[in-house]
């Protein structure tokens, strides 16, 4: 994303995880027009440091569910940040918030679509259905 | 009545305990494995294993016909997301949440999470009890309908002491709902008047603890509270 020039402030509880964001960088995070706070997302004051009064677009992907779920409402309703996107991994919850108005990205669900995709592929370019010995 | 209580660490096993001897229909949740098999040799059956934040384990112990869901897990996320869905997902009637960190507390109330208990709070309020900064004591806050209840002592240089209850000029938007006097309390009328060591009672909107403070305190005069301050 800030390659494609938008402002990117990324918010995370290890200082380490800045080292992350700058693997494969010609320059620094910094020095590329990045942000980078070290905070916890359910801390106001954290997230305001990161710039969340003046975000277009709040992404939580946190390794919890739960956390990102919180914080996005936050997000939405607290500071509301137009655009609001949460990952979250148990498919029936982001089915549940997606209707309740959050966006959501499942990457369960886009990891089964997938394999099924690949599952359905093979069998298409190997022996169809039909070409299966009716009984063994 | 059937309730759900999520979290079997000390608050949420006791608590199912008491509820389960008081004859209500409980179910347990717990997903640490190991804590769950230690108390499913007292609960048995009352006590599921699985991690409630997802929809299936809550829809397994019975959600759609819980009239409460108690959400005491050490995890404040968990205990807001738990209510949050129990509530507007399946509509139960009453919630009641965990607050593990007080600055989370404005989290639940932002999701609409009420009520929510912090043990925090509740010693602070107790430590303000035992120990009164101003000497005026907050015995109850009703949130949702902005009023509050507190208790005051009158000290020996109590500007009120002495005088008659009728001759106060209560602040606006408070009232003298009792006194408490040797262990005895009553409801004053105009006529009563004030003595050292008096406990009052009073009922008032929120913000008006200074007014009050000016009137009953040490340099009470009964006039205004004014003086938002507290005085040396």
């Amino acid at each position: 994303m800030l390659r494609e020039g938008h402002q990117v402030s990324c918010l995370d509880e290890d200082p380490e995880s800045h080292a992350r964001l700058e693997v494969g960088l010609e320059k620094s995070w910094e020095d590329l027009g990045g942000q980078f706070t070290v905070g916890a997302g359910l801390e106001t004051e954290a997230l305001e440091a990161a710039g969340i009064g003046q975000a277009d677009v709040f992404i939580a992907s946190t390794d919890g569910d739960n956390t990102n779920i919180v914080i996005s409402q936050i997000a939405q309703r607290q500071y509301e940040v137009p655009t609001v996107i949460a990952r979250v991994l148990d498919p029936l919850r982001a089915e549940w918030y997606q209707r309740q108005g959050l966006n959501t990205v499942c990457p369960t669900r886009v990891a089964i679509d997938m394999l099924e995709g690949a599952v359905r592929e093979a069998a298409g370019r190997g022996a169809s259905p039909d070409d299966t010995p009716a009984a063994a | 009545m059937y309730i759900i209580v999520v979290g079997a660490g000390k608050v949420g096993w006791n608590l199912a305990r008491e509820l389960l001897d008081k004859g209500h229909e409980v179910t347990l949740i717990e997903s640490d494995r190991r804590r769950y098999l230690t108390v499913e040799q007292e609960l048995e059956h009352n006590i599921s294993y699985g991690d409630a934040s997802e929809l299936w384990v809550l829809e397994r112990a019975g959600i759609q016909r819980a009239d409460m869901v108690i959400a005491v897990t050490g995890d404040d996320e968990d205990n807001m997301l738990i209510c949050q869905v129990a509530k507007e997902k399946y509509l139960v009637d009453q919630i009641i949440a965990r607050v593990n960190n007080p600055r989370n507390r404005r989290h639940f109330d932002l999701l609409g999470i009420k009520p929510s208990v912090s043990a925090t709070d509740l010693i602070l309020r107790l430590l303000e009890h035992e120990v009164p900064e101003y000497g005026l004591v907050h015995l109850l806050d009703l949130q949702e309908e902005q009023l509050e209840i507190i208790e005051m002592l009158l000290g020996k240089d109590s500007g009120v002491t002495g005088r008659r209850v009728g001759d106060l000029q209560m602040p606006e938007g408070s009232l003298l709902i009792s006194v408490l006097r040797e262990g005895k309390g009553f409801v004053p009328n105009a006529d009563t008047v004030l003595q050292e060591g008096d406990e009052i009672l009073a009922v008032l909107d929120p913000g008006k603890e200074e007014d009050l403070k000016a009137l009953f305190g040490p340099e009470g005069n009964g006039s205004n509270g004014s003086n938002g301050a507290s005085g040396e």
